[in-house]
Formats: structure tokens, sequence, C-alpha cells
């Protein structure tokens, strides 16, 4: 497939705003002849929502809980980054975009982190103008805090919770245009199929978690603003209902799925306490500013980490990266971890965790500097472990977090099914191969407030659409498909839960493809995988039936569309023989087993697509040039 | 710490409603090989695992984030909205709180305006009616001026922040003897009233939010406190007395 990004031409600093001019534009007056299908409420969803109701759209906006404030964007604590420079520190638009693009290991498209970085000035004003509350300088000027290893300050926060604050901003302008009836909304709907009529993205099923009925929504266009898939690890920061089921959807209906081996691990999060462990909790990784991570030298050390001298602990961080130490980017210090786990020098109970150590902090700043800066983190940690940082050391250990890969998508935020977008961590646009710090807060919005509304408006004035309903052919087979697949669910009453296989896959996952990843155990795990899938469907037991709130029911079609993402997962991580961001593969590394890029053979895109049931998928590359950005080393020795 | 503990066995008397017009009944179950380090809801999670492994319908429990900040938990244990740990949601409480041989009561947020549909999950959507009636600031998007052309005083910004830490979860109003949407509603029009994005629209927003609350038949506000006891953001009572200045001198104002 012959794939074209839709980047316009110009210098770059140009491209938006003559894209922008030369887009068609809808005729005020003809908008409310349009519906739009918004599945999803987090800061994309809500955001675009909110947008296109503003612009006089008809939109239906679908979210799986029962309000659209509960979407995981409300967990993202650290921040959201902006190009302001208040600080006077020197930051621009072009180093924005130039941070983001090196951040991203060279693996992303230069004109949409632009284009990226030139609108998160505007979102900040915006965000502002709704009435979220920033922190603030005692002049009562908007304050930012350095994240993310970036050396200017240009993270914009509200305490620890920037996500909460700008998921309801965006939210209360989507209620607001609920009110005005621009937008109706549809929560405790999960959508489980695409309609595709004539070869454009027409609707809709989604399934209504109450009644278990199957619903046909049409529209002209649907925006899959559904987040991104950390779950396929079980384990994971993300929160319990994230899932990929809407993109891959959208992929076994035809979408390309891009550079789903892209995955990011998070160094600092509470480390699981046993087999019970249903989610892992992320602790800012500020903490690093002040806290030093260290293992014991020896393996299997049972000593209380105070019965521990100074000269037989590694701090292996400060040791391998003097320049940097404790604040090297995550995924270096991630995999860090993992090499002291896998030496046998882990700590705690499990042995899978290293030491966050504040002892040496306390005795420089005090106590009380301490708490000034990280009490609730010490309190969440506290909370969930029984100890206490100030006393004892906190245990850490990296944790799968955010999701690079997504479905393929234009400069448009189109995929390649004409009328079907996709928005926010759904998409894989931005961030490359590795994301930093504060900056997928920036891009939902990005994409939900100011791409989309241009964009979409150059998709349908430029397109015919013949009239449909919900007694469409195309929208009866896409639910008997559902039906079917429910039918058979509830026909095995096998022995094993839904969720005892989610954890087996996240096992395999984890071992497989996590931190650090080569070519056998890759091959291994993809070799394993199709036996749990056929495991799964001669095994798994959905007890209760069809016609009710039926939670087993939904894990399980969730866990069948894992089942079936992770085998893509693993052939793009063989494919992509290089180290690039959070992907390490241990054949491409240096001497001292740094990761090393392979820019002649791997500067592309890997966007999949299906090609039927038990068929290879087929790869299709996106070559990427860099005019702007000089392509160099990441190196942090 | 927590791992000289020992695993134990609790006994849980459950709420279970199959739909929202069945009668419901409490319900006991054993759950044993408990570990102190478990979360409530993980506990809860090994007991649903074995109902389905039965072939039961397991036990409808809300959840997502697992950390405090989604507002999708809430449940009452032995009586306590979100359970014994001030502060804290339900998902947050942890089995190291509770000892061998417990006998727990777990009942979903009961209050005429929260239905159950079925077992502890309730229907909360009243909450968005009042949210959608003038929870906002009418601006589009693009028509913004720069963040820094309106200075916020500091104090005001962090009080309005204190305001906008509500999760949205309900347990004020379960806890609330009068079932009042009070505290909720007051966090909102408090977080815009503070600053002065919010103050163009600040007499809508009042009588718009408060008669909302009026139209979804939430109860009144007699100062019981109980709502800022069981809050686990710990919003403030103050921001009651905040939205009735606002509400009054919006109505004093108004021709409406
Ligand atoms: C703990 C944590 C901390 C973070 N901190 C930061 C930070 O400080 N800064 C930063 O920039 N980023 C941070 N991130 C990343 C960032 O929060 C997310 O990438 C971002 O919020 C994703 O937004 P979204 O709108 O794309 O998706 P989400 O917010 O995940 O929303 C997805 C929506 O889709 C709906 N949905 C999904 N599937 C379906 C379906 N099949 N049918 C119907 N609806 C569906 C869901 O209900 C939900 O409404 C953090 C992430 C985590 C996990
Ligand atoms: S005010 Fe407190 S108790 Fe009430 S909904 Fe908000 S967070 Fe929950
Ligand atoms: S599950 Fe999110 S607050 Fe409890």
């Amino acid at each position: 497939m012959k794939l074209n990004a839709n980047i316009p031409e110009g210098q770059i600093d140009k491209k938006w705003t003559n894209h922008k001019f030369n887009l068609k534009l809808v005729n005020p007056s003809n908008k409310r002849k349009y519906d739009i299908i918004v599945v999803g409420t987090g800061l994309a969803g809500a955001s675009a929502a909110a947008s296109l109701g503003e612009l006089g759209y008809n939109v239906k906006v679908f979210t799986i809980h029962d309000s659209p404030r509960r979407a995981h964007s409300i967990a993202a604590q650290g921040g959201i980054n902006a190009a302001k420079n208040y600080p006077n520190d020197g930051d621009s638009i072009w180093r924005l975009f130039h941070d983001t693009v090196k951040g991203g290991d060279y693996r992303a498209r230069e004109a949409n982190v632009y284009r990226l970085a030139e609108i998160s000035n505007q979102i900040i004003d915006h965000c502002a103008a709704l009435g979220v509350p920033f922190g603030r300088e005692y002049s009562g000027t908007l304050a930012n805090r350095s994240f993310g290893g970036a050396q200017v300050s240009r993270t914009f926060y509200t305490r620890g919770q920037t996500g909460q604050q700008l998921l309801l901003g965006a939210y209360s302008a989507m209620m607001r245009q609920i009110n005005t009836g621009k937008v109706e909304m549809f929560s405790r709907r999960e959508m489980v199929e695409l309609i595709i009529s004539n070869g454009k993205a027409r609707g809709i099923i989604a399934r209504n978690r109450i009644t278990g009925e199957l619903e046909t929504h049409t529209a002209d266009a649907v925006l899959l603003c559904t987040g991104g898939y950390a779950n396929a690890f079980f384990l994971s920061t993300n929160a319990s209902d994230c899932n990929v089921s809407a993109a891959w959807t959208a992929y076994k209906n035809g979408a390309l799925f891009a550079n789903p081996c892209y995955t990011q691990i998070h160094p600092t999060c509470i480390p699981r306490s046993g087999d019970h462990q249903s989610k892992l909790t992320l602790m800012s990784e500020s903490l690093r500013n002040d806290g030093r991570i260290w293992v014991p030298k020896k393996k299997d050390d049972d000593r209380k980490p105070s019965d521990i001298p100074e000269d037989e602990r590694d701090y292996y961080l400060e040791r391998r990266y003097p320049a940097f130490g404790n604040l090297v980017p995550r995924d270096i210090a991630s995999r860090a971890a993992k090499v002291v786990v896998d030496e046998g020098r882990g700590v705690g109970p499990t042995k899978q965790a290293v030491y966050l150590d504040f002892r040496d902090a306390i005795k420089r700043k005090g106590e009380d500097a301490i708490k000034e800066a990280y009490g609730n983190l010490f309190d969440m940690y506290y909370q969930i472990t029984d100890e206490d940082g100030y006393q004892v050391p906190m245990r850490i250990f990296p944790a799968p977090h955010y999701t690079m890969g997504g479905l393929w998508v234009d400069y448009n935020l189109m995929t390649n099914i004409p009328g079907l977008f996709a928005l926010g961590e759904a998409n894989f646009s931005d961030h490359g191969a590795n994301r930093l710090g504060a900056s997928a807060l920036m891009q939902g919005l990005a994409d939900g407030f100011f791409i989309i509304p241009s964009t979409i408006g150059g998709y349908l004035a430029a397109n015919k659409f013949e009239k449909m309903d919900e007694k469409d052919k195309a929208g009866i087979e896409a639910a008997e498909k559902v039906n079917e697949k429910i039918k058979r669910l509830f026909a095995i009453k096998g022995k094993k839960t839904p969720t005892e296989f989610h954890k087996q896959l996240g096992n395999v996952m984890w071992n497989g493809c996590g931190m650090s990843r080569n070519e056998q155990d890759l091959k291994q795990a993809l070799k394993k995988i199709p036996e749990i899938r056929e495991e799964f469907w001669k095994d798994v037991m959905v007890p209760g039936s069809d016609g009710e709130l039926n939670p087993t029911l939904e894990k399980a079609l969730r866990v069948a569309d894992y089942l079936e993402f992770a085998e893509l997962m693993l052939k793009d991580a063989i494919e992509r023989n290089e180290s690039s961001g959070g992907h390490f593969r241990e054949e491409s590394a240096t001497a001292e087993g740094e990761a090393k890029r392979n820019d002649a053979d791997y500067s592309y895109v890997g966007a999949w697509q299906y090609d039927g049931e038990g068929k290879d998928p087929i790869l299709n590359k996106e070559e990427l040039t860099f005019e702007n950005v000089k392509i160099a080393e990441r190196s942090y020795k | 710490m927590s791992d000289i503990m020992k695993n134990f066995s609790v006994t849980i008397n459950v709420w279970r409603q199959n739909s929202a017009s069945d009668k419901g009944s409490m319900v006991s179950y054993p759950v044993n090989d408990v570990s102190p380090a478990m979360s409530f809801l993980e506990m809860l999670d090994v007991l649903n695992e074995d109902l389905i492994k039965k072939g039961d319908s397991p036990i409808v429990v809300e959840s997502d984030c697992r950390e405090g900040i989604c507002g999708c938990c809430g449940l009452v244990i032995d009586g306590n909205t979100h359970g014994p740990d001030k502060n804290s949601t339900v998902c947050q409480l942890h089995m190291r709180r509770f000892k061998d041989g417990d006998v727990i009561t777990v009942e979903p947020w009961r209050v005429k305006s929260f239905p159950v549909i079925k077992d502890l999950a309730v229907d909360r959507s009243a909450m968005e009616n009042i949210m959608q009636a003038g929870g906002y600031v009418s601006v589009n998007t693009g028509a913004a001026p720069d963040a820094n052309a309106v200075l916020i005083n500091r104090a005001d910004a962090e009080e309005s922040m204190d305001a906008a830490a509500c999760i949205g979860c309900g347990a004020c109003i379960t806890a609330c003897p009068n079932g009042a949407a009070m505290l909720f509603t007051a966090a909102k029009i408090s977080q815009l009233a503070l600053l002065p994005q919010g103050h163009p629209e600040r007499k809508e927003r009042a009588i718009n939010m408060v008669e909302a609350m009026d139209k979804e038949g939430f109860g009144n506000c007699t100062n019981e406190y109980e709502c800022e006891a069981v809050c686990p953001k710990e919003i403030k009572v103050s921001n009651i007395a905040r939205m009735n200045r606002e509400f009054l001198i919006a109505n004093f104002l108004s021709n409406k």
C-alpha cells in the first residue's frame, strides 16, 4: 500500500498555516447537516466533541464510563508542556519541536511535531480561559516547572493533578455543548464494531453496557479517541478499562496500525506486592530529583537497607551515567533497573524492586523540605505499602505506562480509511519511539481542540455522503459479527476466567517484549500467544447473560482482542532490529550495552495492514526524512 | 512492616441485586487467604474470580483508576462511606486495615437519586445534569487571550484548586441525611467564582446549577457536615456558604 502522509508543502513553520488556508471549508449553515461520532471522552475526545459542537456539527460522543470525566486522562499527574517561554529561559516553538523529535529518537514526523509545538501555547491560553486552576506565582502569572529531563521550565501544572484539571476543563466545555444540544452523550457504551459503507467510515456499533443491546449509530465521520494499549502487559499504570479494542476493530476493518512495539515503561512505580495485584501506581518521576537509586552490590542480600554500609551499595545510575545520574531519561532508568534485578540484586519481598533513597537529601535539606516538595507522594507510598519513605528507602520498579504506537494517521489525523480519524494516545503520530514527560496531555488537546476542527472540514467538504441509517446493510452485518462473537463466548463455559488469561498474556509480554528485547525471546513469545488464544476460546468462562451489566463479558471481549493484538506487537518488535526509544533490542547495542539506533535501515514508521484471519499482516513503511533537525546519537553518559 | 503480617480470612456480607427492579438482599461469602497488602477491591477481585470459575455471576463493583482520582468507585463498608479511612476513596483502602475473622458489610451508595443498577453499581447521572446546567465557562476554542493577560492572585488560584479537586464520586450525597448535592455543586461554583474567568457568568451559573440540583430531586442542606466528613478530597463546607452567597446575590440582582 502506498502511504501518503499528506504533509503540506513549504517551510516547516508555514505548513500548518498554509494547510489550514488550503483546506476546503464547510459553510457555517451547512455544518448542522453533518453528523460526527466521537468515541472516547479523555482529553482528545472531550476537546474534539466540544470544539466540533461549537462549530455547529452534530456530535454524538461515546464513553465506557458512567461519566465522561472518568476517562483515564484524569490520572495524569505531572503537567503539560508549552513553548510559552514565560520564565525567559530560552524556550521557543523551535526548541520544543527539536526536543520532541530528539526525545522521540528520530522516529516521528517532523511536520506533525512542529505543529504540535506551534499549537502548544494556544492550549494553555484556552485551558486558562476555561477555568483550569493552574499553579501560579505570587505575581499572579502562571508557574512553570522543569520536567522529564528538559533543560527549560516549560511545564504547566495544577499541583499533582494536571490531567484531572485539564480533563475537567475539556469536559466542562463539552458539557456546555451538551446543554446546547449540539453534542449528545452516550455513556456506558462500548464501541464494538466499525461500520464501513462504500469504503468510508460511516458509524459504529456500540454495546449498551446496562442492557447489552447492540446499538447502531451512523454518521459522516468517526473519531477514535480511545486511548492507549499498555494493558496488553496486564499490569500497567493504566486504569482497568483501558483497552485496545476500538483501535483493533479499526485495524481489522483495514486501518493501519503503526509502530505497535513502541511502548513506554516508567521507572518510578510502586512494585507489585503479590499475585493479587490488579494494577500498578505511578509516582511522579520528580522524586528522582532528590532520591538516590541503588541496590546492594551483593546478590540476594537480605539485610535491612539501613544495615548495608555505604561501600556495599551500588548507586548504579550515578555509576553508569555520571553526567545525568539519577535523572537519566525514563527508558534508560528503567532498563538499568531491570539489569540489576536480573543479576539477582533486586530488593524487597519479591526481589523485583530497587531502592529510591531520600536519606542523603533529608540530611542535606531537612525532612521538612522533602515533605514540602513530595509530601503527597510519600503519603501515597505509605497508603499503598505501609512503609514510611522518610525512614526507609522507597522501593520502586518500572511499569508499562504509555504507548507511542497506535493507528496510523496522516497529517489530517485521518487513518487510511476515509472518514476514520484517530486522536490522542490512540494514534501513533507525534512521539516517535519515546514520549517526553508532559507531552501526551499537550498532544491530546492539540488534536481535539485545534487540529481536528480544521481538518475534518476539509474531509467533509471534499466528499459526498449517501444517506444512511440503522437499517443499512453495513450496520446490520457489523452487529451480526459482534453478536456471533458474544454467543461464542457464552457457549464455551470453560474453567478459566478472562482475567486469568489476561494475566497469562501479560506475563508473556512483560518477559518477552518488555524493557529489553531480543529475537529469541520475542519469537518464543510469539509462539505462546496463539496457544493462549486457542486455550481462551476453548476454556474461558463467562457467566450470566448478554442482556445485563456483565463485566465478565466485557473483560472477555477486551482480552480476546489483546490476545490478537499482542501478536502484532511482537511481530513489529521482531521486525525492528534496532534500538530506538522505548524499544531496546539487545542485538542493537554498543559494547557498553547502550541502545544503538540504526538510521540506515529503520528510519521509517512501520504501519501494519490486516490481511485476513490466519494470514500474516503486511508491513508498509513510511520513510521518515529530517530536514530541520540534525540527527544525532542520544547520549547521557 | 506489612510482610510480617500473615494472610487471613474474612467474611463478606454484601448487597446483591440483580437489576434495578430486583428487590435485592445481603449475601454472605467467606474469603480466605487474604493478604494484608491487597487493596479492598483486590480482595473482592479474588472473591469474584472464584465466583466466575463456579459459573456464578460475580459481584458488580465499579472501579477504574484504583488510585483515588477517577471517582468511579464508591462503597459503604461497615456503614462507612468510602470505608473506614479518612480522606480516601474505597479503592485506596487496604486489607491490612482488617483482621482475621472480621465480618465486613459491603453496600452500595444508598440514596434516592442514585438508583442501583446491579449489586454495588449505581446510576449517578443526576450529577451530570447539574454540571451540564452551568459548570463551565462559555468560551469557544480559539477565543482566549494570552494566559498571562489575566493575572490571578495566588491564594485565590490555590483556593480554586482546592475546590476543583472534587472527583465527582457522590460520597457527599450518599452520606448526607437529606441526600443533598450541595458540596458537589458548591465545589464547582466555588472553583469558578474564585477565578476572574468565571465572573461574567457567575449569576447565571449559580441560579442554573442550583435549580438543576433541585430538579434532580436532591435534598436540602441542614448543616449536618456529613458531606465534608466523608469527602475523599477534603472539599470544605465553606464552599457551600460561598455557593449560597453566590445564589442569593444572583437572585437579588437578576429579574429572573
Ligand atoms: C498514571 C499516568 C500519569 C500520566 N501523567 C502524564 C503527565 O503528567 N503528562 C502527560 O502529558 N501525560 C501523562 N500521562 C499520559 C496521558 O495521561 C495520556 O496519554 C492521555 O491522557 C491520553 O488521553 P486520551 O484522550 O488519548 O485517552 P484516555 O484519556 O485514555 O481516554 C480514552 C477514552 O476512550 C474511551 N474508550 C476506550 N475504548 C472505548 C470503546 N471501545 N468504546 C467507547 N469508549 C471507549 C474511554 O472510556 C475514555 O473515555 C500519564 C498517564 C498515566 C497512566
Ligand atoms: S465533593 Fe467530595 S464527596 Fe462530593 S463528589 Fe466531590 S469528591 Fe466526592
Ligand atoms: S477507582 Fe478511581 S477513584 Fe477509586
